[in-house]
């Protein structure tokens, strides 16, 4: 437990030293946002409309930007081969770094999102659902991240193939997130989406760690 | 009874034994295949009533439906391929999930192929972001992953490992993306098929229909089957097994 910990004290010093590392991702999630009112329609009342949709897409985006790295410097430095020596869990291994993951990528774009509401034209009542949807979902796609960052992680040119990967499988997160904060904008109930987005953050803490563990073992075979 | 389906499996795992012993199965599965095929294609195209609404143009269901299960059966016989190698190592499974995965694509293709040419007569349009075109779609998604990812490892063992646990996540997310989507969008029609309920259907439709399934199962399984020997063939190749049958 003690090279997890020391692990994920090392991963959040370092990107706390290195800006770039937590703030382009954040810069991107921004530009792409500010995208759609210039290609589609910059009129407030259609904005308002897709806004939520606008936002959590940039924000899924914004979250496969930074997940290429997430394994790769271990697998380079030998960390990895460490771990796996150490005969530390790798499951415990996995959660802590997509932990990790989610404060330099998922925790700043749910704090910075209000922003982008403002930007969008968001309606009034949807901000609240916008701060939980993403407070609940941006966890999901750090830990489901996680399971394609490892399988990729030796790869010379795995980005791409990551986000081949692991975007058919965001689907069901970005549904229920967009929907929550379309039926708070119109005023209706949204606590339901939040609950799905809920079971499903419980089911992958429980499981996506022991793919990404196994997936992680890969990496030394070759 | 499950003292021979251990000795069975056991055998399965023998690259020889599958090979010698599908020699022999893959004449009468192409038989029953073709035949019930024509039978199943003849029957449904030629006899079967028109549908009162949607005229002739239902028939492409006797193509769609049964590439359309058989997508998503694929996936999960890919799957459990794929969990067999991971936990017993067993080779031949690894090659089997290897092969399984561009036949059941294709069979994705075929089944949103044959469903936009269906909704264009029927709701006026090639695409609508319906419910299970949409999972179809991630389905096909998840198939191009899983294959990009297999092609992308340098080694064939992590080729195999990789592709095996990716589609083990695929695996837990499918009803989970089925039902989000169902949620979030549904404009097709009802499940012409349930297993727990009586059909729908007219008799003299269903029968065609349920005969195609049949035939497109077993076509499966002889194009599985045929492209795991060509794997046999390729990784035994320094066998005196295959050397044999090679220069003869």
């Amino acid at each position: 437990m003690s090279l997890v910990r020391a692990t994920v004290r090392r991963d959040l010093l370092l990107a706390a030293r290195n800006p770039g590392e937590w703030a382009n991702p954040l810069m991107f999630f921004l530009m792409v946002a500010a995208l759609f009112p210039m290609a589609v329609d910059p009129n407030p009342e259609f904005l308002s409309k897709i806004s939520g949709g606008v936002i959590w897409v940039a924000a899924l985006l914004a979250t496969l930007l930074s997940l290429d790295s997430l394994y790769r410097a271990d697998v380079e430095d030998g960390s990895l081969e460490q771990w796996l020596a150490s005969g530390e869990s790798l499951y415990a291994m996995s959660l802590g770094k997509a932990l990790v993951h989610w404060c330099i990528s998922g925790l700043p774009l749910t704090l910075m999102s209000p922003l982008l509401g403002v930007m969008l034209h968001l309606p009034e009542d949807a901000y609240f659902a916008l701060f939980i949807s993403l407070a609940v979902g941006t966890p999901v796609l750090s830990l489901l991240g996680a399971v394609g960052a490892a399988l990729t992680a030796s790869l010379r040119s795995g980005g791409l193939l990551l986000t081949l990967l692991i975007l058919p499988l965001y689907v069901p997160v970005l549904i229920f997130a967009a929907s929550a904060v379309y039926h708070a904008g119109i005023g209706m109930a949204y606590n339901g989406q939040v609950a799905m987005l809920g079971a499903m953050l419980a089911l992958a803490l429980a499981l996506t760690p022991f793919a990404a563990g196994a997936a992680l073992k890969l990496n030394l075979s070759r | 009874m499950w003292q021979w389906l251990v000795r069975l499996y056991h055998r399965l795992g023998s690259p020889k034994w599958f090979y010698e012993m599908t020699e022999r199965w893959i004449f009468w599965l192409a038989l029953a295949a073709g035949g019930s095929a024509i039978v199943g294609l003849v029957l449904g195209l030629l006899y079967a009533p028109a549908d009162y609404q949607q005229g002739d143009s239902f028939r492409i269901i006797y193509i769609h439906v049964p590439a359309a299960l058989l997508a998503q059966s694929a996936y999960m016989m890919m799957a459990v391929a794929g969990a067999v190698y991971l936990i017993w190592r067993m080779k031949m499974a690894a090659w089997v999930a290897k092969v399984i995965a561009p036949v059941g694509a294709a069979f994705c293709l075929i089944a949103l192929l044959t469903g936009a040419i269906w909704g264009k007569p029927t709701w006026g349009t090639w695409w609508v972001w319906d419910a299970r075109l949409t999972s179809m779609l991630m389905l096909l998604f998840l198939y191009f992953g899983v294959m990009a990812l297999q092609q992308a490892m340098e080694s064939e063992e992590a080729s195999y490992k990789a592709g095996a646990i990716l589609a083990l996540v695929g695996l837990v997310n499918i009803p989970i993306i089925k039902y989000s989507v169902e949620w979030w969008n549904t404009l097709h029609q009802p499940a012409t098929l349930k297993l727990t309920e009586k059909p729908s259907m007219h008799p003299d439709m269903l029968w065609p229909l349920l005969i195609m399934i049949v035939s497109t199962y077993l076509f499966f399984a002889l194009v599985v089957i045929l492209r795991t020997r060509n794997e046999i063939l390729w990784h035994e190749r320094k066998r005196q097994w295959v050397r044999k049958i090679l220069e003869s």
